[in-house]
């Protein structure tokens, strides 16, 4: 399967890209600009997200809210969302309605800063604040994806600091931040635009060229130091965090090459092997033979620069030991090092990979949100099309030198999840259990 | 709310004019997918429906055995089941049909909801075949192996365990068991709890497949690159000679609980946020009011634009979301308001709810917001049937709320027919702000004498072990 790509760029740096699909009377519009919380200063950790929120407060011509309102009137869906260097936003509509999303996009990328005002900060501060204790601090084990980078990266390191951002942060937010942060980092040479599905090309270039081309190029923005960390912690690392949670569970990382090289696609096999569905390796010894886990997966997290992580994500049964678990996990981890895996392995890992290749390409937002992906860290959108070639190139011995060099005891960074004693409450589940 | 009353950060002149803010062009027709039903001799619905534009096909079977038809005590027994069919069939241990499974490149998905049970894959074209003989085993011929029923069963103890560490997880769990009377089903997790769950043995299991997976009870869906033909063929080779009756599913009992509104404070004294839910029993999924109901959703909660999403979030702040909805079944349905929100401003949120329920019920939603919720709804329609499992997933509801064949072809015009007469009176018939329970997890202290200064009804303190989860 080839998804149609043409891309170009517009005067101001624009990156454009179209995929037309005339399948559905269907467009997805998407749009990628490179920074996220690895750009933030000392200081405001969290504010790349918080600003996210504050590009659907309007706009020069966008009332309040209005973003939402339009889209949705227009029967069209929409969101966001922040991550360690990148931010994205979207929205999907009836193809008649394309030049209303380029528009709003436009308007914001534009003209964002007359719509800035005190009350409107103050509100989505606490919004966020609220998001935060939502998905963060009131979920049993809802700090790990702040806990995970921090330990896995060093502390002067952009992929260090939490990405939801500490409350004083938050509150530290001014509006001078909101300028400084738009006109640094919110211009056309510092994004992706990619239109995915039913328009007509020329239709959809004219509409970038009127409302993209009169917003001026950026002044360029602050570089991120060097991100490279040696592929090893030089030595396991350990925390454990006690918790207001009812089981154990263990994450263990480890440091590996960035998405897009070889390795990262013999690691993305290598982390279906053991941890993808039921016949991977984690499912069948801990879940099914040993009973210890209630559920086990592992991932890649697909980070860009420096370093990318692999990890192994289990959680115990009730009356397994954080220490039991904890074994088990680098037990397996030990065994893939040492004697790696095997061609059947990779071939179920890879024919699974194809089939959520093609089936999550049926959506027109997906198609549109890989595309901006690809263009926005390799500056070349089609290599989407290339992806199947790189998983079917894998083989045995790629998997295995993979774990062999990175899966070692000394690149393992293990973060632990121990429930607090609440002797009360687990006092009378145990004798319900037992009845 | 005028932006322009405050002073921006920085001034237009500063950033390049725009232009006018775009119409829309002409709209480009959208049909949903035709497809055609075959009923096999056995009584088997197959209904295909050939979607080319990807190389895909998803396989999916609804059988009428949803967690209603639980017998008395045995809580949980459908799900169970449901689950318990992937983990092996008479020619295939549970590895072994994971192994077959995955080297074919799909998932077997396998479940139970209140009314029906699934199994459901999704293949490229050339597998599809030997996916869907797999399918037609798992569904005819599973084995039960009694040391995998015992692991679920553990499996779901646990998953109960992590259920009271969660509030979002006590919320719900809370709220059912508070909307409907004890002696209902709906009152009880669809999944079974503590007491349940160990009484449930293999022949009970055996035994619910044998009486409820019948063709009978079945309706099949192929959506994606395979002709009719084929996919009557792959039906009738694998699933032709599958036998057996099916007894009628009976009204399942969706009496009420309270008929006053009360507020439940569940007490997680560690709590950072509070989780917040009302809601009342409302109408069944085929009630004729379905469509007027929708859309006084959509303004009411269903939208990011709703009042209760601008209220509580955009105006005053509380949450990070709000929302309202649904939950579909057969039986006479659950409405419910959700949010989490910040602990001290807990009993003013729900003050707000309350107000936002009331006003639909007192006025008229005015045009603009009548407009909104209509062409949203209208637009969208399309965009929720993009792949081939969504399509399946529509024509399931077809099939399990026994809807007419002609449903999807005139929903647009069903949700454009709706008028803000229809809206106000459909809130005025199924709404009740004074049938609400309003259920609260978070820190008692903190909640209880503001929630209490409420004035809107009693409040309970329970512990998060009190009845929630066990058989009275």
């Amino acid at each position: 399967m080839q998804i149609p790509v043409e891309s170009y760029r517009l005067p101001n740096g624009l990156l454009v890209v179209l995929s037309e699909d005339h399948t559905a009377p269907i467009v997805a519009v998407n749009l990628w600009y490179h920074v996220g919380s690895a750009n933030e200063r000392t200081g405001r950790t969290g504010f790349a997200h918080l600003f996210e929120h504050m590009l659907f407060q309007g706009s020069a011509n966008v009332g309040a809210n209005e973003h939402f309102e339009f889209v949705q009137r227009a029967g069209g869906t929409l969101n966001g969302s922040t991550w360690l260097d990148r931010t994205n936003y979207y929205e999907t509509l009836p193809s008649n309605q394309l030049a209303l999303a380029l528009w709003l996009e436009a308007d914001r990328m534009g003209r964002l800063l007359p719509a800035m005002t005190q009350p409107k900060l103050d509100t989505q501060r606490d919004v966020v604040k609220n998001e935060r204790r939502w998905s963060v601090d009131n979920q049993p084990y809802g700090t790990w994806w702040e806990k995970l980078p921090a330990l896995c990266f060093p502390p002067e390191h952009p992929f260090h600091h939490s990405l939801i951002g500490s409350m004083d942060d938050l509150d530290a937010a001014s509006l001078e931040d909101i300028a400084e942060f738009f006109r640094t980092y919110y211009t056309p040479d510092n994004a992706v635009l990619t239109i995915a599905g039913d328009f007509p090309a020329a239709e959809a270039k004219r509409l970038v060229e009127e409302y993209f081309g009169p917003i001026a190029r950026g002044r360029g923005k602050p570089a991120l130091p060097d991100m490279s960390v040696p592929f090893s912690f030089g030595g396991a690392l350990r925390e454990v965090v006690p918790d207001a949670c009812a089981l154990p569970r263990v994450f263990v990382a480890s440091r590996m090459p960035v998405l897009g090289t070889d390795e990262y696609y013999a690691a993305s096999v290598c982390s279906a092997i053991l941890g993808l569905r039921t016949g991977s390796r984690f499912e069948r010894s801990l879940v099914r033979q040993q009973r210890i886990a209630s559920s086990a997966s592992c991932f890649t997290f697909d980070l860009a620069k420096g370093a990318d992580l692999f990890v192994a994500d289990v959680t115990a049964l009730p009356d397994v030991s954080p220490e039991r678990l904890e074994a088990a996990v680098h037990a397996e981890l030990d065994r893939v090092q040492r004697d790696g895996v095997t061609d059947h392995e990779v071939q179920r890992a890879i024919a699974l990979t194809e089939t959520h290749f093609v089936t999550s390409l049926q959506s027109a937002s997906e198609r549109a949100d890989q595309l901006s992906r690809f263009a926005t860290y390799f500056g070349d959108a089609s290599l989407v099309n290339e992806q199947p070639a790189r998983y079917r190139a894998v083989t045995a011995e790629h998997v295995s030198a993979f774990a062999r060099e990175y899966l070692t005891a000394e690149n393992r960074a293990t973060l632990m999840y121990v429930p607090i004693e609440e002797p009360s409450d687990a006092d009378a589940a145990d004798v319900e259990v037992a009845a | 709310m005028s932006a322009s009353a405050e002073r921006a950060v920085a001034d237009s002149a500063e950033f390049p004019s725009a232009a006018p803010r775009p119409e829309p062009g002409v709209v480009r027709p959208y049909h949903f997918p035709s497809f055609q039903t075959r009923i096999l001799p056995n009584g088997l619905r197959v209904v295909v429906a050939p979607v080319h534009a990807h190389p895909v096909v998803t396989v999916l079977a609804v059988v009428e055995a949803g967690a209603t038809r639980d017998p008395l005590g045995k809580h949980g027994l459908a799900v169970l089941t449901g689950r318990a069919l992937a983990e092996g069939t008479v020619n295939m241990s549970a590895l072994e049909l994971a192994e077959r499974v995955e080297t074919l490149g799909t998932v077997l998905d396998t479940g139970a909801d209140w009314d029906s049970s699934i199994v459901q894959l999704t293949a490229l074209r050339e597998r599809a075949g030997d996916a869907f003989a797999v399918l037609a085993e798992v569904l005819r011929r599973p084995s039960f192996p009694a040391d995998e029923m015992q692991r679920l069963a553990e499996e779901r103890l646990s998953d109960l365990t992590q259920i009271r560490a969660d509030a979002r997880g006590l919320a719900d769990v809370a709220l059912n068991r508070l909307l409907y009377a004890s002696t209902s089903r709906f009152a009880r997790l669809a999944g079974g709890d503590e007491r349940s769950i160990p009484t449930i043995t293999r022949d009970d299991v055996v035994r619910f497949h044998a009486e409820h997976f019948v063709p009978e009870a079945t309706a099949l869906l192929v959506v994606g690159d395979c002709s009719v033909e084929e996919a009557v063929q792959m039906a009738t080779q694998h699933l032709g000679d599958w036998s057996g009756t099916a007894e009628p599913v009976p009204a399942p009992d969706a009496s009420v609980r309270f008929t006053d509104c009360r507020i439940h404070l569940v007490a997680k004294p560690d709590a950072q946020q509070t989780e917040l839910r009302l809601g009342h029993v409302a109408v069944p999924r085929a009630h004729p009011d379905y469509f007027p109901l929708v859309v006084m959703n959509a303004i009411l909660g269903g939208l990011f634009s709703s009042r209760l999403n601008l209220n509580l979030r955009e105006k005053h702040g509380y949450t990070y979301g709000a929302h309202s909805t649904f939950d579909w079944r057969r039986a006479a349905s659950p409405f419910e308001l959700s949010s989490a929100v910040q602990t001290d401003k807990c009993a003013d949120a729900v003050r707000e709810a309350l107000h936002e329920v009331r006003r639909m019920r007192e006025e008229k939603v005015s045009d603009e917001e009548l407009s909104l919720a209509v062409s949203y709804l209208d637009g969208v329609f399309p965009i929720r049937f993009e792949t081939t499992a969504a399509i399946a997933g529509g024509l399931a509801n077809v099939e399990i709320f026994r809807l007419p064949s002609n449903y999807f072809d005139s929903y647009r015009e069903r949700v454009r027919a709706v008028s803000a007469d229809d809206v106000l009176r459909a809130a005025r018939t199924h709404l009740d702000p004074a049938k609400l329970q309003i259920v609260v997890v978070g820190p008692p202290d903190a909640l209880q004498s503001p929630l209490e200064a409420l004035g809107v009804g009693p409040v309970t303190v329970h512990a998060p072990t009190d009845e929630l989860f066990a058989d009275d």
